[in-house]
């Protein structure tokens, strides 16, 4: 829609107040848990004053801090698979239409349509049952599957947005296929694999449903981590370390926006 | 195309398909064979026993004597997981159509901050921002001492935490920007002369809202109370953290069949069902929406 | 105010209007004013950007004047929203209602006056006779033709009888056959409904055949309001010499000669200025005349006029049209019409004499 905010006559009356309460619902808890994580209390609810003393406390947590490896090893290596089977089947489908694309569209959707509870015990009964043992490697998989198609997106929105004559014009300048790839392709479609990957790499280290199914023992990451901790009760660490979370979610956000609007 | 393009394209695309065909279709097909088996005496399953029983327990539980006997405890889950989902997607109707109305009409350098905005809480995790309600609902939260000092509430404990209330309020916290964008997708295409039109033809803008604007942003509406209902649906998180044990849903359920419960079977088919309405409600909006004529130009 | 017959349709008062702010403010409407008389057919006619469309708008009450008013009738409309007046607008895109049929579409102004059921369904089908579309009542408008959408978007902004009937560039999408068409039909609706039509266009050919009066814009401005034989004989500006039609330019002197005026060309060669359209005075003044291609005419050299050498010879079926130049450079065109033993055979580069008549040369003001 196209409209002159300034002329009265498209004053919808209300919208802009509910824009608000929405703005407010929508960031004001985050702003509340981010700022209590910095009360000094160790009650929760009264503030006594300024401190930083909690993110210190989580830090020196041995077993938070193993729970944050395994989150960067799961997120780090499902990222690389999942982007890299990502970039190549948005090469695959790019050229041209094909039979069949729409199912294959369809079947790389899948994980953003069925609900994460199913997904997780499907997968769950899926190792049990063909004898995989659950751990690290378990969670790894199943976080390859369902980040594939947040890689694939960005990745295909970048390719429909290039010129097919770029591709042309290297071939007509002797480039083979590879050194067109690597020359032209490449370049054009980095920006459109960092943010898919970057986007990928968030959910991954965001999951908590799917991961709290297939961990096995000693695989704890650090949502299944912070689940046990909230279930013992509402403590400062856990202020601490979910601030964290939120912050580091939040700026790899940010900057995977604004690579994916690089150049574009 | 040459025969060895189109060998090339498919090697391309292979990898994707064969692990989302592994490890997400097959499990699937899986979890709907285990739904018909017999459960294990501790946990498992019988792998040749082939029977009902766990589409029949929905229903009916088995006296000593192995009659059936109607219970209805798991159809109350059900109801109640249908009741807040769809009061989930009113609220978020109700707080969603307005925002997008309003964002669709910003010049383009805002609204694309506002879209950020509305997506940035998507991109952080669930847990988490469940968790910020805690810290905001419990008794001597947040919510509670506004209430009082607004004078609204009684000046006393509210026990607004594990309530059927914070469930809703947490699931359409958690989902409510799956409303917006679509919603704003579609009122981002309505030609604005449509609406001056309407206003043209005697229309004020109420009347310009419910006959023009609301029927055109309805593909939009229908995708955003699908993608709010669907995943408050299958909620786990939310009623978990909010909801304390009154207050279940059907993915507190389904977990519960893989913990203490150890019935697999009833697991898999609580899942299948799930699985099964999501589907049903996804081909819904696709059939009746998706080649309905959009809006405007 | 007087009798209502004697009162103006629409009259606008020094009327404004400046989008944005700051340095980035556009003044797309300057101190206009203007009166359209009850059951006219008054054309808005300029380049894009002229500010036509913005006018229209505020008229219609989509945008409201920076400075001015507007009056419909006499009473003063200023600040009133579209659904509070009693105008309606052809858009240019149509803006027919997708999701309505065209029946719901022609009745939804009567919807909104409240009008009862069965009045509202007679009303349509008036409609649809009017504008030849019975039968179609029950079709979407993607079902329709671009001809047939503009028949509907006209019988929707004529069911309701407005005072004024506003047409944004209606015809523009349409091809030249519909258009010619579409333009008879205009005119036999408006003549029909006695409806004042206000209608904008950038396309003067439309806009001399079927107005009773127009109003040349050009950068926010009106630089002529007449009948489309006073714009096109007695244009008063170049501007308007040259957006309608096509026109020689004459740059010259205001001399005094025998009690006449007389135009000291740049040519070095004089023309008297005694014709209508030539009043204005000032001895030693620049002036720029206007002279219509095919009210000038080649003669021998020998004979009386501007002396002038052939360039191009273009054949156009009905009529040539002769490329010239005058002694001092400046191009001037000579159409005549090709009956029988008027072609002259010329070939380029022969010296001629080209004779104006004082009734055919325009004095302009700028």
């Amino acid at each position: 829609m196209r409209v002159d905010v300034t002329n009265p006559l498209w004053r919808f009356r209300g919208i802009r107040a509910t824009t608000w309460v929405f703005f407010a619902y929508l960031y004001l808890p985050i702003l509340v848990l981010i700022a209590l994580s910095f009360n000094e209390n160790r009650l929760a609810t009264i503030w006594s004053g300024f401190s930083t003393q909690w993110y210190g406390v989580v830090l020196d947590n041995d077993d938070i801090v193993r729970a944050a490896g395994n989150s960067l090893i799961v997120a780090s290596v499902s990222t690389l698979a999942a982007t890299l089977a990502a970039t190549l089947a948005a090469l695959g489908m790019a050229k041209g239409r094909f039979r069949g694309a729409d199912g294959i569209s369809g079947l790389i959707a899948l994980p953003l349509v069925v609900p994460e509870i199913v997904t997780a015990v499907a997968t769950l009964l899926f190792f049990i049952l063909i004898g995989f043992k659950l751990g690290l490697l378990t969670v790894i998989v199943a976080h390859t599957v369902f980040c594939i198609p947040f890689a694939y997106l960005p990745i295909r929105a970048r390719l429909e947005g290039m010129d097919k004559a770029l591709g042309e014009a290297a071939a007509d300048l002797y480039a083979n296929d590879w050194q067109a790839f690597q020359r032209v392709t490449l370049p054009l479609l980095w920006p459109g694999i960092l943010s898919g990957g970057m986007l990928a790499f968030i959910i991954s280290l965001d999951d908590f449903v799917i991961t709290y199914f297939v961990a096995g023992a000693g695989a704890t990451t650090l949502p299944v981590y912070i689940f046990g901790m909230i279930r013992i009760g509402i403590t400062p660490e856990v202020n601490a370390i979910s601030s964290l979370m939120l912050i580091v979610s939040i700026l790899f956000v940010t900057l995977s926006f604004l690579i994916g609007r690089m150049r574009r | 195309m040459t025969g060895s393009a189109t060998s090339k394209r498919f090697l391309q695309i292979a990898p994707a398909l064969a692990i989302i065909g592994f490890f997400m279709l097959a499990p699937l097909g899986l979890m709907a064979y285990v739904s018909i088996l017999e459960k294990g005496l501790n946990g498992g399953v019988v792998w040749d026993l082939h029977t009902s029983e766990a589409y029949v327990n929905f229903i009916f539980e088995r006296d000593l004597d192995d009659s059936l006997i109607l219970n209805t405890d798991y159809l109350q889950i059900f109801a109640r997981s249908f009741g807040l989902s769809l009061l989930t997607a009113a609220l978020a109707l109700a707080i969603g159509f307005p925002t997008a109305l309003y964002m669709s009409m910003q010049p383009e350098g805002r609204r694309n901050l506002l879209i950020f905005l509305v997506t940035i809480p998507f991109w952080t995790n669930l847990l988490v921002r469940n968790y910020a309600w805690i810290l905001l609902l419990r008794n001597g939260g947040l919510v509670e001492n506004l209430l009082h000092w607004l004078g609204i509430a009684a000046d006393q404990p509210l026990g607004l935490l594990y309530t059927p209330y914070a469930v809703s309020i947490g699931l359409t916290y958690s989902y409510l920007p799956f409303m917006v964008l679509p919603i704003y997708a579609s009122l981002e295409k309505l030609d604005s002369r449509l609406i001056e039109a309407a206003f043209d033809l005697g229309a004020d803008r109420r009347r310009a809202l419910l006959r023009v604007i609301l029927p055109l942003a309805a593909p939009g509406i229908a995708a955003g109370c699908v993608l709010v209902f669907v995943p408050a649906l299958g909620a786990y998180v939310t009623p978990e953290l909010l909801g304390g044990g009154k207050s279940m849903m059907i993915g507190n359920l389904i977990q519960s069949q893989f913990g203490a419960a150890r019935n697999w079977p009833f697991g898999a088919a609580l899942a299948f069902a799930l699985l099964t309405i999501v589907l049903l409600a996804m081909m819904v909006y696709l059939i009746r929406f998706r080649r309905a004529p959009a809006g405007g130009h | 105010m007087g009798d209502r017959v004697g009162t103006p349709a629409i009259e606008a008062r020094s009327l404004s209007k400046v989008f944005g702010a700051g340095a980035d403010a556009v003044r797309a409407l300057d101190d206009v004013s203007l009166t359209i008389r009850q059951n006219e057919f008054f054309t808005l006619l300029g380049p894009s950007g002229c500010g036509k469309t913005t006018l229209l708008r505020l008229i219609g009450g989509f945008e409201q004047p920076s400075q001015g008013d507007v009056f419909l009738e006499g009473q003063q409309l200023t600040g009133l929203p579209p659904f509070k007046r009693p105008i309606n607008t052809v858009f240019q895109s149509y803006a027919l209602f997708p999701h309505l049929t065209v029946g719901q579409n022609i009745a939804f102004g009567l919807e909104m006056l409240g009008r009862p059921k069965e009045k509202r369904t007679a009303r349509v089908e008036q409609m649809l006779a009017l504008v030849k579309l019975q039968g179609y009542a029950n079709r979407k408008p993607a079902q329709l033709s671009g001809g047939q959408q503009q028949r509907v978007a006209l019988a929707r902004a004529l069911a309701s009888q407005p005072k004024v009937l506003l047409l944004d560039e209606p015809l523009s999408a349409l091809d030249l056959k519909l258009r010619k068409e579409m333009q008879i039909e205009l005119k036999r609706l408006q003549t029909e409904t006695g409806i004042t039509f206000v209608f904008v266009t950038h396309d003067q050919e439309e806009a001399l055949t079927m107005s009773d009066r127009i109003a040349v814009m050009d950068s926010g401005k009106i630089l002529q309001i007449g009948s489309p034989t006073e714009i096109y004989e007695h244009p008063q500006r170049r501007f308007v010499a040259d957006f309608i039609g096509e026109t020689n330019f004459l740059e010259g002197r205001i001399t005094e000669a025998n009690g006449a005026a007389v135009a000291q060309l740049a040519c070095g060669h004089n023309l008297t200025l005694n014709g209508p359209g030539q009043k204005g005075s000032g001895g030693g003044q620049r002036v720029t005349l206007a002279v219509r291609p095919e009210r000038a005419e080649i003669v021998p050299p020998q004979g009386e006029g501007l002396p002038a050498t052939v360039g191009a010879v273009v054949y156009m079926g009905t009529d040539t049209t002769y490329h010239l130049t005058l002694a001092d450079g400046t191009p001037f065109t000579v159409r005549s019409q090709n009956h029988e033993g008027a072609r002259l055979d010329l070939a380029s580069g022969a010296a001629v004499k080209i004779r104006i008549a004082p009734a055919a040369i325009q004095r302009l003001a700028d």
